[in-house]
């Protein structure tokens, strides 16, 4: 398809994680002096792809040929010294060391074997006018500069490499408008000093300003290879999509528009950079979805309610009365009830090395305990309840829960807190890593609780579980609601419509500012 | 141009530590009856060379975000081999040098290859290889006793020029030849990146394991440092269980006091000999102001708590409360 010989090759590149496959048999053809854009939702393995390439996880099978030889990457180092660089979306900086000794790091100048200082800066210096960011001085702390300005170091110390094929994983996500526009004539640059770059990125927009080509990944599978342009933004969602439904989701109640009177809102909730102007509310009953792409602040929105960001403006409101929620303590107390149920089941929820009973009884000891003694026939009541109720299969009560599979130690998470009786229930993805079989049992039990009077905020990767499961869905893109889906109108491709912040589909999609 | 001013924020934890010992160095002489005199001046010198070295070894485990509880016991157990070796004509004497300094290679060398080749955490590592040092000094040692070279030894601890005690030159020099060098190499910033993030270093490619390896090392050669010149102080060896434990925690003490962050990734050598010259002086000022010598473990706790504390006030700018536990 195009007249130069291929740079980079990746052929029949498979990668399982346990029993999850992120990639299956992938392709990829990379040119130089070309911008090739890669396009995928949430899991569809354009990171596990990545990481591939830039020598972090080895390869199941497949191979990669670079000008024309077969090549394996041992580490990210090798992948540097053949020249692919990657600039990863978790940054790679190391905080309490300079710009300057984070810009040469993997390969600092040395004079007399030590590390030539004045060079050092010279090339730091270098590097960060290439980079566009001649503004951020080689002698400032990474910890001290803000996402932004990190971020920019971040891409001068790829180019302190020297790389012939760059690889932006989301590399503009923190950026600002100006230093967007800056790294994009740098990029353009680099395709006419006949770089190879890929281009990660949601932001529809850019990847038409800036890519040549495009790939779509789907299920660990490049579904579509095109020219840039040829295709609508419908067209590309539509390939986006396409997963079979393999859950069965429980039925959601007929009822009418909701009346019953919000239990949780928020009000103009905004925190730091990563929430913007908040609103919503979630009534008794209601299976409320949190959408978007990942890290659009669904996370953060959470842990607000929980009382763990501090600094927060706007109002939480709990039957309809403003509450200030201090702590994680504050927020399950008697007065409110609220439950969190972490996205790390292994360091946020559970204590892995102690045992099934403890782990269950935490979160109500206080409930449990006469003059802080715990009453142990209490405790065990309220405990075979549970291990009935979540069907949690496990040994005995008296192993580690990290003995259980990953789905019953998230059954354990789940029952710790219902233990408590909350009427608010905020999850965090719980569903991520775990078998089918469970997540069946996970929305039933969560419309069981809906039922019976609490009220759900739900924050979901899979676009499936938002459907199947939620009577409403906001979809949160840099840290505001962009738009509300109600009923029916939860389909797919409004999800990833407004995920993505495009303007496609059916339904009212709200004005954003296009990123 | 306002380099300066990140140098400054660079080396703050350094400069405290520095104006701290400086001010209760000022006071205590200032109230010793003999004055600033050289004689003054020597003696803390060689008080304080002893826990700044072992405050060094420290510092380069520290600084991997690891700690190191044997290199009280790396002190101990070359102080005993000192008092059999360094002694004799001048060969002999050279010879026992070279024997006590590579005992303290390798016993940091094999600290190192238990931390990070056998993955053992670094307090669980170091205390069971502390107890075989301290096993090993007591063979060599049962009782105390021995001698050394005292030609050497008083040279090390006597002074230049009538003025410059000479352990100070000697920790000096060893700053010189160990800590700049490590400083400025490859492997020491890859020493410290681990410290600061070891992901991060990993996905840029940095040689953690090898940065590791040596900062371990040469902190048993810095531990035997401190141990050689304890034995020319005393001029004989002591397999003192009490004495080298008290080292090491005084090592961690003097590190925080100063300025090098126990999670790893910040601070300097400077600093910490610094930390140790200041936590030394503490017992001196005491005894200037004739207190009770019982009053001194309370007062060096004292000290340190407040010397922590102000590292601690960071906290109260984290927003989201989940950064407190990272």
């Amino acid at each position: 398809m195009n007249g130069a010989a291929p740079l980079f090759r990746m052929e029949g590149i498979s990668k399982r994680y346990g029993g999850v496959r992120a990639l299956e048999k992938a392709d990829l053809t990379v040119t130089a002096g070309s911008i090739h854009a890669i396009l995928g939702e949430n899991g569809a393995g354009k990171s596990t792809l990545i990481k591939v390439m830039a020598g972090v996880v080895a390869p199941d099978e497949g191979t990669m040929t670079l000008d024309g030889r077969e090549v394996t990457f041992a580490s990210p180092a090798a992948a540097n010294q053949a020249g692919i660089v990657c600039i990863f979306q978790e940054l790679s900086l190391i905080p309490e060391l300079s710009v300057a000794d984070n810009i040469v790091i993997s390969d600092p100048p040395k004079r007399f074997g030590m590390i030539d200082r004045k060079a050092q800066r010279r090339l730091a210096e270098q590097a960060l006018a290439r980079a566009g960011a001649a503004d951020i001085h080689p002698l400032a702390l990474i910890k001290d500069l803000p996402l932004s300005r990190r971020q920019m170091v971040e891409i001068a110390k790829a180019l302190a490499r020297k790389p012939r094929i760059l690889i932006l994983d989301e590399a503009t996500s923190a950026l600002t408008a100006a230093d967007v526009a800056k790294v994009f004539e740098v990029l353009k640059r680099l395709r006419q000093e006949g770089l190879a770059l890929l281009y990660i990125s949601h932001r529809m927009n850019e990847i038409s300003e800036l890519a040549d080509q495009c790939t779509v990944f789907r299920n660990g599978r490049n579904v579509a290879s095109y020219r840039a342009g040829s295709k609508s933004d419908n067209e590309v969602v539509e390939l986006m999509i396409g997963r079979e439904y393999s859950h069965i989701f429980p039925p959601k109640p007929t009822r009418p528009q909701t009346v019953a009177a919000p239990v949780l809102e928020a009000r103009n909730l905004s925190w730091s950079d990563r929430l913007d102007n908040i609103s919503l509310s979630v009534a008794a009953g209601e299976v409320v979805g949190l959408g978007g792409l990942d890290g659009q602040g669904q996370r953060e929105l959470l842990l607000a309610f929980f009382g763990v960001l501090r600094g927060l403006s706007g109002q939480i409101l709990v039957d309809g009365k403003p509450v200030s929620i201090a702590s994680p303590a504050a927020a399950s107390d008697d007065r409110i009830t609220m439950a969190l149920i972490p996205e790390d089941r292994k360091t946020e929820g559970l204590m892995l090395p102690m045992t099934v009973r403890e782990n269950l009884s935490f979160a109500a000891l206080d409930r449990l305990s006469k003059a802080g003694v715990i009453d142990r026939a209490a405790e065990q009541r309220l405990i075979d309840d549970m291990v009935e109720l979540l069907a949690i299969k496990t040994a005995g009560l008296d192993i580690p829960v990290g003995a259980l599979s990953g789905g019953n130690q998230q059954k354990v998470v789940i029952a710790k807190w219902l233990m408590r009786q909350p009427r608010i229930i905020l999850l965090n993805d719980p569903t991520r890593g775990i078998d089918v079989g469970t997540k069946q049992e996970l929305y039933q039990l969560m419309r069981k609780l809906a039922d019976a009077g609490a009220a759900i905020l739900f924050y979901s990767t899979d676009y499936d579980e938002l459907i199947g499961c939620c009577d409403r869905v906001l979809v949160l893109y840099d840290g505001a609601i962009k738009r509300e889906l109600v009923g029916a109108d939860i389909t797919e491709h409004a999800l990833i419509a407004s995920a993505l912040n495009i303007h496609g589909g059916s339904g009212r999609a709200e004005q954003g500012e296009g990123a | 141009m306002k380099d300066w001013r990140y140098w400054l924020a660079e080396q703050r934890g350094t400069l405290l530590a520095f104006a701290i010992f400086i001010v209760m160095f000022a006071i205590y002489s200032g109230n010793h009856p003999a004055g600033f005199t050289a004689n003054v001046v020597q003696t803390a010198a060689n008080k304080g060379v002893l826990l700044a070295f072992v405050a060094m070894a420290q510092t380069l485990v520290v600084i991997t975000a690891g700690i190191d509880l044997s290199v009280g016991m790396i002190f101990t157990l070359t102080n005993c081999m000192a008092s059999w070796l360094v002694i004799g004509t001048g060969l002999e004497t050279a010879f026992g040098l070279v024997a006590v300094l590579g005992t303290g290679l390798v016993c940091g060398a094999i600290n190192g290859a238990i931390v990070i080749y056998g993955r053992l955490q670094p307090i669980v590592a170091t205390i069971a290889t502390g107890a075989v040092y301290f096993g090993l000094a007591l063979l060599l040692r049962p009782v105390p006793g021995g001698s050394v070279n005292e030609d050497v030894a008083d040279f090390l601890t006597g002074r230049f020029f009538g003025v410059v005690p000479a352990s100070l030159m000697a920790l000096f020099v060893v700053v010189l030849v160990v800590w700049v060098p490590f400083r400025r190499s490859e492997l020491g910033r890859a020493a410290y990146a681990a410290g600061s993030s070891e992901t991060a270093a990993y996905m840029s490619g940095v040689p953690i394991r090898r940065g590791k390896f040596l900062a371990y090392t040469l902190a048993g050669l810095l531990a035997a440092i401190g141990g050689l010149f304890l034995t020319f102080f005393t001029y004989t060896g002591e397999a003192a269980y009490a004495s080298g434990n008290a080292y090491t925690l005084f090592s961690i003490a003097a590190v925080v006091l100063g300025g090098v962050s126990l999670f790893g990734g910040k601070g300097s050598a400077i600093g910490a000999i610094f930390g140790a010259l200041a936590f030394r002086t503490i017992g001196d000022l005491l005894f200037v102001f004739d207190f009770d010598p019982l009053w001194q473990p309370l007062f060096q706790g004292i000290i340190l708590l407040i010397a922590v504390s102000l590292g601690a006030f960071a906290l109260f700018r984290v927003r989201n409360r989940l950064e407190w536990f990272l």
